[in-house]
């Protein structure tokens, strides 16, 4: 039966049905408890990861929700050599940008295992991590780096959008038997859906369609599937149906429904939070120019954040992030395009 | 902290021990010396790291091991995944990028790996393994049989940043880990005089609350008595140990290093401090083996080694559908 909850009650809800289920399950991050080590006076699972997404955890599953300490080279690549020897570890990246100091792990290692192993290897660990602007957090703690990841054979890579994809991704992800990057935009934590209380997991590599329309194909990923959905009411006003499409997972990529939507209606704009140079705006609209160029009746639009680093100032930061009236002035300029 | 371990001469091993921690010595060095003469006709792809010298650290450490442990490597890994059973035949033929190979051809000297024997991969990475070996610690402690991890590092990751980390972690999460600083003097040209800060890699020990020990890396027996002690200790649920393992790597950094960097201290040491000629004396001086048992294990080698080779040479390199299979479980 589905409830109104969070974002992160999702997540949470994915990560202690997991655990209950697979006794292999355990989680650890920095402060993935918080006050639970030996010898804190104070309340044990204070925290539950620094925004509360493992909160409650610890009490239900004795010995395996682990603390680490601020050593993200050493505990995620323990996660990695745990996920080798029988656990499937979910190991929190507290900020995706913090992969600064432990990418070798990532990408040399977990990545690299089945492949380089000759098909010999399983490394199923998943690696949740918080990414993107704003909340004012500025450059070191606002990127959205999910296309470096994407960029990585071996790696999958999810983007959920709502409270309903959250939990069906992450139950999916941990059931994964590849190393997955499972990317939580930081502003989605407080938005609510409709999540079932029941357990389901939701396939990798199967967009959603979450408007239809034939006027237009937007491309919208994470946190930037809700502001394309508002851009295509606004657009609606005037008479464009938007066909709205969330990709789920940048790797692997559901390529067939972006090019039969694209086949449909013509015209493309692709939605990214990541900055301009190889993002998944520029790889989807290379996609469609490639294997769609016949259908295509207007040069794609883009939509990403400028290539710079995220600016602190509230009026630096809403100028940086894409917003729905970036989006119709590009919904505009394909459907009014001529030759 | 830092303590020296004395050398006892086959202190309580029976024969066989003696004779499996010869023949895992003897295939090493047979190994290291047939590839280096094999990779000077340029038929071996790439690059490969000799571990000819230093044989007494992986037989000393990993016969203690059984099918609940797990080890990682470094670059210079063929002595750690032959000491650890890892095929001899399907490494050579990896090593010469065959189909064949324990890794179809895909991974290669720096990557040979076979996790069905606990065996993380020698690593291309310096410094990749120990936070690895802290998850395969924790796994096994989870479990609750006993089992271990065994991180091998060298000199120069011994200054790596996630090394350091792993020793910490391990600490913290009271794992059943050892650390072991194969120190064999040189991380590339660069001298672990100089790049190491303290006078002695165990003495970092100290600084993680871990026991640090310092073995000669030349004499099997030091080793295996040092190994047995840290891991019997991290059996019983004792924690953590890093131990730095002196001794010195007969080739070059990889091979067609012309080694201008050293002085005479290779020829000194094959002389004079050898595992192998050690280990032979020690145990032909006590009655426990003799020459006779040791020569045959010796043409047993070679003729393991010389079937390697034959079988490497002649089997197929990996094909165009091979590019492509295994980046994913399922994609």
């Amino acid at each position: 039966m589905a409830r109104t909850i969070s974002y992160r009650e999702a997540i949470n809800e994915a990560l202690a049905q997991e655990m209950e289920r697979d006794a292999s399950v355990i989680v650890m991050g920095e402060d993935n408890a918080g006050g639970a080590s030996v010898g804190s006076p104070g309340e044990e699972d204070a925290w539950g990861g620094v925004l509360g997404v493992t909160k409650g955890l610890y009490g239900r599953f004795p010995g395996r929700v682990l603390d680490t300490p601020i050593s993200e080279s050493a505990f995620i690549g323990a996660a990695i050599g745990a996920a080798t020897r029988g656990l499937r570890p979910v190991v929190e990246l507290m900020f995706i940008d913090f992969m600064g100091v432990c990418f070798d792990q990532i990408f040399n290692q977990a990545a690299k295992f089945r492949y380089m192993f000759g098909g010999n290897a399983l490394t199923p660990v998943v690696i949740r991590t918080m990414y993107g602007a704003g909340l004012r957090a500025a450059a070191q703690h606002s990127q959205a780096l999910y296309p470096v990841f994407t960029h990585i054979p071996g790696l999958k890579v999810v983007t959920p959008s709502s409270p309903y994809d959250a939990k069906g991704l992450l139950i999916a992800a941990i059931r994964d038997d590849d190393p997955v990057i499972f990317c939580e935009h930081k502003a989605l934590y407080d938005i609510t859906g409709d999540v079932p209380e029941e357990s389901y997991a939701i396939p990798f590599g199967e967009a959603n369609v979450v408007r239809e329309g034939s006027d237009v194909t937007i491309v919208a990923i994470g946190r930037m599937v809700s502001v394309a959905l508002q851009a295509a009411e606004d657009v609606a006003g005037s008479g464009i149906e938007a066909e709205v499409i969330d990709p789920r997972t940048t790797s692997p990529l559901d390529e067939d429904t972006i090019l039969e939507s694209v086949e449909h209606t013509g015209r493309l704009v692709v939605v990214d939070e990541a900055t301009p140079r190889c993002n998944l705006a520029t790889d989807i609209s290379a996609l469609v120019a490639q294997k769609a160029f016949g259908a295509l009746r207007a040069p794609i639009e883009m939509v990403s954040a400028p290539h710079t680093p995220v600016p602190f100032s509230d009026a630096l930061e809403d100028l940086y992030v894409p917003n729905p009236q970036r989006i119709v002035n590009a919904v505009k300029a394909v459907t009014e395009w001529k030759r | 902290m830092t303590e020296t371990v004395a050398p006892e001469v086959a202190p309580g091993l029976d024969a066989k021990v003696l004779l499996e921690a010869y023949r895992i010595m003897r295939t090493i060095r047979g190994f290291e010396d047939r590839v280096h003469d094999e990779f000077a006709t340029g038929e071996i792809p790439g690059f490969v790291h000799l571990y000819a010298g230093e044989e007494a650290s992986a037989a000393g450490v990993i016969m203690h091991l059984d099918e609940r442990d797990s080890i990682a490597s470094t670059h210079r890994g063929h002595g750690h995944c032959i000491a650890r059973g890892v095929d001899v035949k399907t490494m050579m033929a990896e090593i010469f990028g065959k189909r064949t190979g324990v890794c179809h051809g895909k991974g290669g000297s720096m990557h040979i790996a076979d996790l069905s024997k606990g065996m993380l991969g020698a690593n291309g990475i310096v410094g990749g393994g120990p936070p690895l070996i802290c998850g395969t610690a924790l796994a096994a402690k989870l479990k609750g049989a006993g089992g271990v991890g065994v991180a091998f590092f060298g000199d120069g990751a011994s200054n790596q940043g996630t090394t350091l980390e792993a020793l910490n972690l391990a600490a913290v999460w009271d794992l059943p880990a050892i650390f072991v600083a194969e120190n064999n003097g040189y991380a590339e040209t660069t001298s672990s005089s100089w790049s190491v800060a303290a006078d002695n890699i165990a003495d970092r020990a100290g600084g993680f609350g871990m026991p640090g020990v310092i073995v000669d890396g030349f004499d099997f027996f030091a080793v295996h008595e040092a190994a047995g002690e840290a891991i019997s200790r991290a059996r019983a649920g004792g924690g953590p140990t890093l131990i730095e393992v002196k001794l010195t790597r007969y080739y070059g950094h990889f091979e067609g290093d012309q080694q201008t960097y050293r002085g005479d201290e290779v020829a000194r040491a094959k002389e004079s401090l050898d595992c192998l000629k050690r280990f032979r004396a020690g145990v032909t001086d006590s009655g426990q083996l003799s020459d006779a048992q040791l020569d045959q294990v010796d043409s047993e080698v070679a003729a393991l080694i010389e079937e390697a080779v034959v079988e490497a040479k002649a089997a197929s390199k990996p094909t165009e559908a091979d590019l492509l299979t295994d980046v994913y479980v399922s994609y």
